[in-house]
């Protein structure tokens, strides 16, 4: 229990500088690294002929986004079929099947992860490296982009510039991703990660049989698998493994860079956004604008705006925890039943060195931040503490990964607007711009999109032999699998109840349109509201106005989440992990 | 807008996309794992190399990976899925795991049986057995509970400090130490919490096994 709270307490430290630091790359600002990157970046920009200062609207960030990704994909896919060449390949790894490339391409470039091959046996060192590292700086640097062009939509300074989505990927991978990569890869090494370029090594042991141990340049991978919240691992059973995650230590640094750029892109928000409106206020300077505020020391570092959302993240997060915690410690009852004491809590699927608590903590943390890396084996879970990260990857909302998470709750609070505005009949206003119908029905569009992939498709899983194929697990908790699945793909994040059998046809094809579609539609529509949005003029605060800032509108956003949740996801929770609780403690 | 703008634009795009892939497929996929290799190899040689175990200078295993042990005088792991991909080889080249059954090479991972998994209570159940019976004098309700699940990885180097501790009295009368020293070994094989807050305390099996190997002669100069 302290070890959790301490551990969130360091989190809440380290994020403010993170935040800071990240909100001067996206607004442009001076930083203290600027003489070096400015060159890095001015090379870059010169042999990619990118003008960094010629600007976009929505329309044609959008395209320059689906454009390169989908550059990126077609020479991930050709590496993934060519990798049998004898190049960076030690250990003689065979060329990709084709719907498995298809597949691990699109989970990979949409930054979800799901892996339906092991590392160890089914990518060469040359994959590693060009398509799967490669891939986890590009697809976070895609979602920060986006997010950065949606807050400068939202903040609105400037009309029908969200700014260059090239200049964008650049800065953030060369400013952001790749320092901090190198430093926490160092750190990862120290814990005892391995990074090298030799083949498997096979020893002799003290019985005098032979045990196989995995190499490779594992920790390049690691770090940027975390900071990117991306997920994929180089072994197949991910960060519960040794070679990915050697002590505690290193579970807390992957930990923390997991959650340090989505919750530092809240701080973004927040500032960028009071930003706009100090810059409105100065142009209005005669305006009859109601006084500042008495600004709190939270609200200097969040942004007034950044707080609430940052609180109501909060408050999700912690609910989820507080359940996966208390279910896990509960143990399994059936094996109880034949005599197993359960005092130490469930301990199948999970580390000695990461206890009930660590692996609570890390179950929670990657599916709330939808990086889907695991310490733990989610599909060994209790009913209840495996629905919590069913959950969270539902919600998509809560932190989420690269930005996404945040466009996300965007949503959910112009949603909580509009509705409040229906209670007291007026027009809402989020952020200081009126929401109109446009703006409400891209919203709506855009929140029904993720439900609609996971339980549609989820239910064609269960309706077709093909489907019903992939599940291992007998009863309530087959339908679980499937449901973890979808979800796990239409939220991009890639952890996986592992049991499911997904590597066939069926599998590969259908998650791989999911989370396609999982990812650039909601990104697609929601650069759309950012482009409408920022063509408003600010309609100055009255009496009447609802205050989004406010403790008071976080623990509405937070209601909101959970109705909409509850009305879209219960029938099919109802029917997966709490039938299955109710059967084994019943 | 004209045509001929239009279609510049068009072909600006596709050409910053490609170039901006290309580089960035250079500096991410190629020049970053290289240069963090470089670093690793000169500050940390060891840890970048996978941490190997050298017994009189022959590799034994990896300080953090776990093994499959079965000889009555060493202490045991957790059930592992890969029994830790640890086999032997037939005069045939054939690779076994120490069950018998074929090796799959080199994985990682659990069983992943839901707990609601009749499978899961079948195999628990099969474990404790095994375990009483090479532990005559243990309680069932005494077996801690990491020491008969599997792990995540299959490959977890540790047990709880508990899971040691009801083992000594077996290996204690397989090994000829006594349960002093067997005690001794295993202390010095335990790692606390960090700062005493954060993660579990662990008794590391290999260590283990490492220390009662050498305190019964089997064993030369242990390093890394």
């Amino acid at each position: 229990m302290l070890q959790l709270i301490l551990t969130l307490i360091i989190y809440l430290i380290l994020v403010i500088p993170v935040g800071r630091y990240l909100y001067k790359i996206a607004a442009g600002k001076h930083t203290f690294a600027d003489p070096v990157f400015d060159r890095v970046d001015g090379v870059i920009y010169k042999l990619g002929g990118v003008e960094p200062d010629k600007g976009m609207n929505w329309k044609q960030y959008a395209l320059a986004l689906v454009g390169s990704n989908a550059v990126m994909i077609a020479i991930g896919y050709l590496i993934l079929r060519i990798q049998g060449i004898p190049f960076f390949n030690p250990n003689g790894i065979e060329g990709m099947e084709a719907t498995l490339a298809f597949n691990t391409i699109i989970s990979f470039m949409t930054n979800t992860n799901l892996q339906h091959y092991s590392g160890e046996s089914g990518l060469s060192y040359l994959s590693q490296m060009t398509v799967i590292i490669f891939m986890m700086f590009v697809s976070a640097a895609s979602g920060y982009a986006a997010c950065v062009a949606f807050i400068r939509g939202l903040a609105g300074r400037v009309t029908d510039n969200v700014g260059n989505f090239f200049a964008d990927l650049v800065r953030i991978t060369t400013r952001v991703l790749l320092p901090f990569s190198l430093v926490g890869g160092l750190l990862l090494v120290w814990q005892g990660v391995p990074q090298n370029f030799s083949e498997n090594v096979v020893v002799k042991t003290l019985e005098g049989t032979y045990q196989i141990l995995g190499m490779g340049p594992v920790a390049a991978l690691e770090i940027i698998k975390h900071l990117g919240t991306n997920g994929g691992g180089f072994f197949g059973a991910n960060s519960t493994t040794p070679m990915e995650n050697p002590t505690i230590l290193s579970n807390l640094i992957e930990l923390y860079s997991m959650m340090l750029l989505p919750g530092a892109c809240v701080i973004t928000f927040g500032k960028m956004v009071e930003d706009g409106r100090r810059q409105h206020q100065k142009n209005n300077a005669s305006g009859n604008t109601l006084p500042a505020e008495q600004e709190g020391i939270i609200a200097r570092i969040f942004g007034k705006e950044g707080k609430s959302i940052f609180l109501t993240m909060g408050i999700l997060f912690l609910a989820g925890l507080s359940l996966c915690y208390w279910a896990e410690l509960q143990g399994n009852p059936l094996l109880a039943d034949i005599g197993l004491n359960q005092s130490a809590g469930s301990m199948e699927g999970k580390e000695v060195r990461f206890g009930i608590a660590q692996s609570a903590m890390f179950t929670t943390v990657t599916t709330s931040f939808t990086t889907g890396t695991v310490n733990n084996m989610h599909d060994t879970l209790t009913p209840l503490g495996g629905m919590v990260p069913l959950l969270h990857m539902m919600l998509n909302c809560v932190f989420g990964g690269k930005g996404v998470g945040l466009m996300n709750m965007i949503l959910y609070a112009i949603l909580a607007v509009f509705i409040c505005g229906l209670m007291v009949g007026r027009t809402p206003e989020y952020l200081g711009k009126k929401i109109d119908g446009r703006e409400m029905k891209l919203t709506a569009l855009g929140i029904i999109i993720h439900p609609l992939l996971i339980l549609a498709f989820s239910a064609l899983a269960v309706a077709t032999a093909a489907g019903q194929a992939g599940i291992t697990n007998p009863g309530f908790h087959g339908l679980s699998q499937v449901l973890y699945e979808y979800a796990s793909s239409a939220a991009n994040n890639g952890s996986g109840f592992e049991g499911l059998a997904d590597n066939t046809y069926f599998w590969n094809i259908t998650t791989g349109i999911v989370m396609f579609l999982g990812r650039y539609l909601p990104i697609v529509i929601q650069l759309a509201i950012a482009g409408s949005l920022i063509k408003k003029t600010y309609v100055n605060e009255s009496a009447g106005t609802l205050r989004t800032s406010t403790v008071n509108f976080a623990v509405i956003l937070v209601f909101v989440v959970y109705i909409f949740a509850a009305l879209t996801f219960f029938p099919a929770l109802a029917l997966g992990p709490i039938a299955e609780h109710l059967t084994i403690w019943g | 807008m004209n045509e001929n703008e239009n279609k510049h634009t068009f072909f600006q795009g596709v050409r910053q996309s490609l170039a901006v892939t290309l580089i960035l497929l250079l500096i991410c996929g190629f020049i970053f794992p290289m240069l963090l290799s470089g670093i690793s190899a000169f500050v940390f040689p060891s840890q970048a190399k996978g941490s190997l175990v050298y017994v009189d200078g022959k590799a034994v295993g990896a300080a953090h990976v776990g093994q499959d042990f079965t000889k009555p005088y060493f202490m045991k792991g957790r059930p592992s899925a890969y029994n830790y991909n640890t086999y032997y080889q037939d005069e045939h080249g054939n690779k076994y795991y120490n069950d018998d059954s074929e090796f799959a090479g080199l994985s990682s991972g659990s069983n992943n049986y839901a707990p609601s998994n009749p499978a899961l209570t079948e195999r628990v159940e099969a474990d404790i057995e095994a375990f009483l019976k090479a532990n005559p004098g243990v309680q069932r309700e005494n077996i801690p509970a990491d020491l008969v699940t599997t792990s995540g990885s299959g490959l977890d180097p540790h047990i709880t400090p508990e899971s040691a501790r009801i083992q000594i009295p077996a290996l204690a009368a397989a090994s000829g130490l006594s349960e002093e020293q067997l005690a001794q070994i295993v202390q010095e094989n335990t790692e606390g919490k960090l700062l005493g807050i954060f993660g579990e305390e662990t008794v590391n099996v290999l260590g283990v096994n490492l220390g009662i190997a050498k305190a019964m002669g089997l064993a030369g100069d242990v390093s890394r």
